[in-house]
């Protein structure tokens, strides 16, 4: 992967990637809009969901003998890299804050990494109990 | 339109993510994930100044906002990163990581939001 060639199809990986993943969390921003001052609903499934995912994602990798080399740049660095956020997260807080909703600012900023964690370690659980009953 | 300006951001702010990521991670401790809370807090300051500002055109919003900062930060490789450190036993690495990724990110939010224009 050293080569410019490998380092360019790597980027074009991750871009597309990003495409997609930030279309998916545009289009449910669209469907579901809950932006400030509503409680930032949305955001906190897609975040949640984008780290389910990586779990299960990571798991399946380390799983497989040898992996395509741009499918974990496409899929994880782009895809769910694309569709979740971080900025937005932080933003809203300063949003609900800005609307004077300070219980609203609390629950969401607190509640985000915790859901986070726990869906990202549910996703590689999850996965790496599936692949121990199937071969055990 | 919108669907394109979003793709626009997006397909330069997950490949800058990636390089700014390895440009850090390169120069840095690799124990600490870095990079991420480095694209983080810079994407959080960006988003900050452009959703801060009253005037902010929807094409703007559309294509810095949800495009470039959307895909420049990631919520998933800082989850991922936080529970590799915990399941290797660096307890308080992980613990610091979230930590100061809230209160880095949300500073520079907030920072971004009193300085836009």
């Amino acid at each position: 992967m050293g080569t410019a060639r490998g380092q360019a199809s790597v980027l074009a990986a991750i871009a597309a990637g990003g495409v997609l993943g930030s279309l998916a969390r545009h289009g449910a921003g669209v469907l579901w809009p809950s932006s400030p001052p509503a409680w930032p609903v949305t955001t906190l499934l897609v975040n949640a969901s984008g780290c389910l995912l990586i779990g299960v994602l990571m798991a399946v990798l380390l799983d497989l003998t040898a992996p395509h080399r741009l499918l974990r740049p496409f899929l994880g660095i782009g895809v769910l890299g694309g569709y979740t956020t971080f900025s937005t997260y932080a933003v809203d807080v300063q949003r609900l804050l800005v609307d004077g909703r300070e219980a609203a600012a609390l629950t969401y900023v607190l509640l985000t990494p915790v859901v986070a964690l726990v869906a990202v370690w549910l996703g590689t659980a999850a996965t790496r109990a599936w692949r121990r009953r199937r071969h055990p | 339109m919108t669907v394109l300006l979003v793709a626009a951001g997006a397909a330069v702010g997950a490949p800058l993510r990636y390089l700014v990521d390895r440009w850090v991670q390169s120069r840095l401790d690799g124990a600490f994930p870095w990079g991420t809370l480095v694209v983080n807090v810079v994407g959080s300051f960006v988003l900050g100044l452009v959703l801060g500002s009253p005037s902010v055109s929807s094409a703007v919003a559309a294509l810095v906002a949800t495009g470039f900062c959307g895909a420049l930060t990631t919520y998933s490789t800082f989850s991922y990163e936080t529970l590799r450190l915990i399941e290797d036993g660096a307890w308080s690495r992980g613990a610091a990581n979230v930590l100061v990724s809230m209160a880095a990110g949300l500073g520079a939010a907030a920072l971004g939001w009193t300085l836009a224009p």
